[in-house]
């Protein structure tokens, strides 16, 4: 066991597992975590605490992951690069292993230019591979990235941070060979479990799979596809023509266009692919992201079969 | 009054022609031999083509007390040195902006396109360009 | 080359308000090859401001006078006739040059005419793109020439980020993403396989990050 966390404990098992998604308020209301906690408490095995996703200030995902865990969830935190240089995130991963955090999503981070202060500096001491390499040596080495180990003092007991380390992959995205290999970097840098951006087309997803899977890299790492059931068809659109890195087939569009009730047909859609997930060798589990919309996750959690 | 029925006062204002040898000029002086006239304050400059214009000329020409510039040149697609009609219109367009920055009336700076047999036309947009300039009044002196 | 652009004329017209006597210089080298601070753009910011001040009735006497660069102390000094005359200096080569002006004549009000942008080169005639981040530690070798850190608008080492869509950037569809441009170059060389390495985290002190950088050379001191 590397960290001990739940997450960790549950994937041992070889359980399909769940995780969550949760984004901090962009206020300091830390009644509003709770709340969606307490939504997400059961269906869930983990859930992801984002960090200033898209460039837009809310409350630290250290903060709120503590707030969850009060509540009896286990949260992953989330760390990108884009705020942060190596000694503040050196900092705060000491601090959230000392709040009793285990589970880290190691991320880039969206450009601020997506956010609310797009003239701030961009920071990207660091990449999110070079995170994940960061976080592995402080938990395996028991070191910092400058070589010194993690120790107060020559006469202190080493108190390494013990994590469950991940990243996110986009099997979407462009170059399209590159991906693979970009995934395999994470994997020998030390990410132990992967959560990838929602699938909406299957085909494209199978074809990201396939070389996955022939590279042996669903062996090495456990792989958790994205799925996320949207508010609505404009949502849909949105994303499709503005997000980068989303690939959304137009079929799914008309059928959510023509349905008579559109919003069973979205939660169909989101239950659906989780089956097909399910089959699919190489995904140990999903990842739920319900962005402003955390109510359905225990309609989808159980219509899925996933309740344990 | 003209043969283009125009009125023939003579103003203080002046109006810088640059017109390339082969096509604006050659048509000002055919207006010129066939007797139509196109008023005094157009003062024309003999460029070898509008490629030759420089956004410091346009500029200098108003510094010296132009009240309009006038670019004229061959038709698009026929220039005598293939896309120097192009390049000036380009510099042209920019040289306005320049003008617009410091308060200057955009429309005291223009380009033209004809033809050496067009000798009419080039007293048309000669007497059609000063009576702009006449509208807007005297320019920075 | 350093690639630079003229400042509005509102803000220069605000550095001149309370001067009648001004030094316009130009530079001959980058800004000039970017259309910016050459002799040529000199004499039309001289004109502009002319024209201006005429329009506005106020008095103003501009001299104009473009070195071969003014990044070297023999050309910087070459202004120091010109400068007796004048009360203010405006100046159209790059920060550095404008720098050198105001440490040779420290008594001289500088003022920058232009916005020092980049370091990149003439793409084509109007085009100019940022290439080089001076980050004091080159990795060209490694990515087939094409730089990270600085066409990466997250300066990433090790692949493009999840963004990348089209070879397109995700914060601008005008932005090639780097690393699309490093994988095709790389497949073309055949060293492909060499991006499958980690790069490792980056010694950011060579870079600004260090603090303002300096490279004395005692064999080529007088």
């Amino acid at each position: 066991m590397k960290s001990n966390s739940n997450l960790e404990k549950l994937l041992e098992t070889g359980k399909f597992v769940v995780t969550g998604e949760l984004g901090p308020p962009k206020s300091a209301d830390g009644e509003t975590v709770r709340k969606k906690a307490q939504i997400l408490k059961g269906f869930i095995d983990a859930v992801n605490i984002t960090d200033n996703q898209t460039a837009i200030v809310r409350m630290s995902s250290i903060a709120a992951a503590v707030i969850v865990q009060e509540v009896g969830i286990e949260p992953v935190i989330q760390v990108v690069t884009r705020d942060r240089n190596r000694i503040a995130i050196q900092s705060d991963i000491l601090g959230a292993a000392a709040l009793g955090l285990k589970n880290v999503l190691c991320l880039t981070g969206d450009h601020q230019k997506f956010g609310n202060h797009p003239q701030s500096k961009n920071v990207f001491d660091i990449d999110g591979i070079q995170l994940i390499q960061m976080l592995k040596n402080m938990r395996d080495e028991k070191k910092f990235q400058c070589g010194e180990e993690i120790r107060n003092g020559k006469k202190e007991p080493i108190v390494e941070p013990k994590l469950f380390l991940g990243a996110a992959e986009n099997p979407f995205a462009d170059p399209l060979d590159f991906r693979v290999v970009r995934l395999a970097k994470k994997v020998s840098a030390g990410a132990d479990f992967i959560q990838t951006q929602p699938v909406f087309d299957f085909e494209r997803f199978e074809k990201w799979m396939d070389m996955v899977r022939e590279k042996g890299l669903h062996k090495m790492t456990s792989i958790l596809a994205g799925v996320m059931p949207v508010k609505s068809v404009k949502a849909l659109q949105y994303m499709k023509n503005n997000v980068p890195g989303m690939s959304i087939p137009d079929e799914l569009i008309n059928r959510l266009e023509k349905a008579t009730d559109p919003k069973e047909e979205r939660i169909k859609i989101c239950v659906e692919t989780i089956e097909k997930l399910k089959k699919t060798e190489g995904i140990r589990g999903v990842h739920i992201m319900a962005i402003e919309w955390e109510e359905i996750v225990p309609e989808i959690v159980k219509r899925a079969g996933l309740i344990h | 009054m003209n043969q283009l029925g125009m009125e023939n006062k003579n103003s203080d204002l002046e109006i810088i022609a640059f017109c390339c040898q082969y096509c604006a000029y050659a048509a000002a002086d055919l207006a010129g031999s066939m007797k139509i006239q196109y008023p005094p304050e157009i003062k024309i400059v003999r460029i070898p083509c509008t490629g030759k214009i420089d956004e410091l000329y346009l500029l200098k020409a108003f510094e010296s007390g132009a009240d309009g510039v006038m670019v004229a040149g061959c038709e698009e697609g026929n220039c005598h040195f293939l896309e120097g009609n192009i390049r000036a219109k380009k510099k042209v367009g920019y040289t306005q902006g320049l003008l617009s920055e410091i308060g200057i009336e955009k429309e005291r700076l223009e380009m033209f396109n004809l033809s050496a047999s067009q000798g009419k036309k080039f007293a048309q947009i000669a007497n059609e360009f000063t009576e702009r300039i006449k509208k807007l009044g005297e320019g920075v002196k | 080359m350093i690639v630079a652009e003229r400042k509005t004329i509102e803000e220069i017209k605000q550095y001149i308000l309370p001067y009648k006597n001004i030094l316009l210089t130009g530079c001959g080298a980058c800004v000039t090859v970017c259309f910016s601070g050459g002799e040529k753009e000199v004499g039309i910011l001289a004109s502009q401001l002319r024209l201006l001040c005429k329009k506005e009735n106020r008095e103003i006497n501009i001299i104009e006078q473009t070195v071969k660069r003014q990044c070297e102390k023999e050309f910087t000094m070459e202004l120091e006739n010109n400068l007796k005359k004048v009360d203010a200096v405006i100046c159209l080569a790059c920060g550095a040059g404008s720098q050198f002006i105001a440490k040779y004549f420290p008594t001289k009000p500088v003022f920058p005419g232009v916005n020092t942008k980049f370091l990149g080169g003439t793409d084509e005639p109007g085009l100019w793109m940022e290439n080089c981040l001076l980050c004091g530690d080159c990795i060209l070798d490694k990515t087939g020439g094409i730089c990270p850190i600085a066409r990466c608008s997250k300066s990433l080492l090790n692949g493009p980020c999840g963004g990348s869509q089209n070879g397109k950037c995700e914060i601008d569809k005008d932005i090639d993403c780097a690393w699309q441009l490093i994988y095709d170059r790389m497949k073309l060389l055949g060293r492909e396989q060499e991006l499958e390495t980690i790069q490792p985290i980056k010694d950011w002190s060579k870079s600004r990050d260090g603090g303002p950088r300096k490279i004395v050379r005692e064999d080529l001191k007088l």
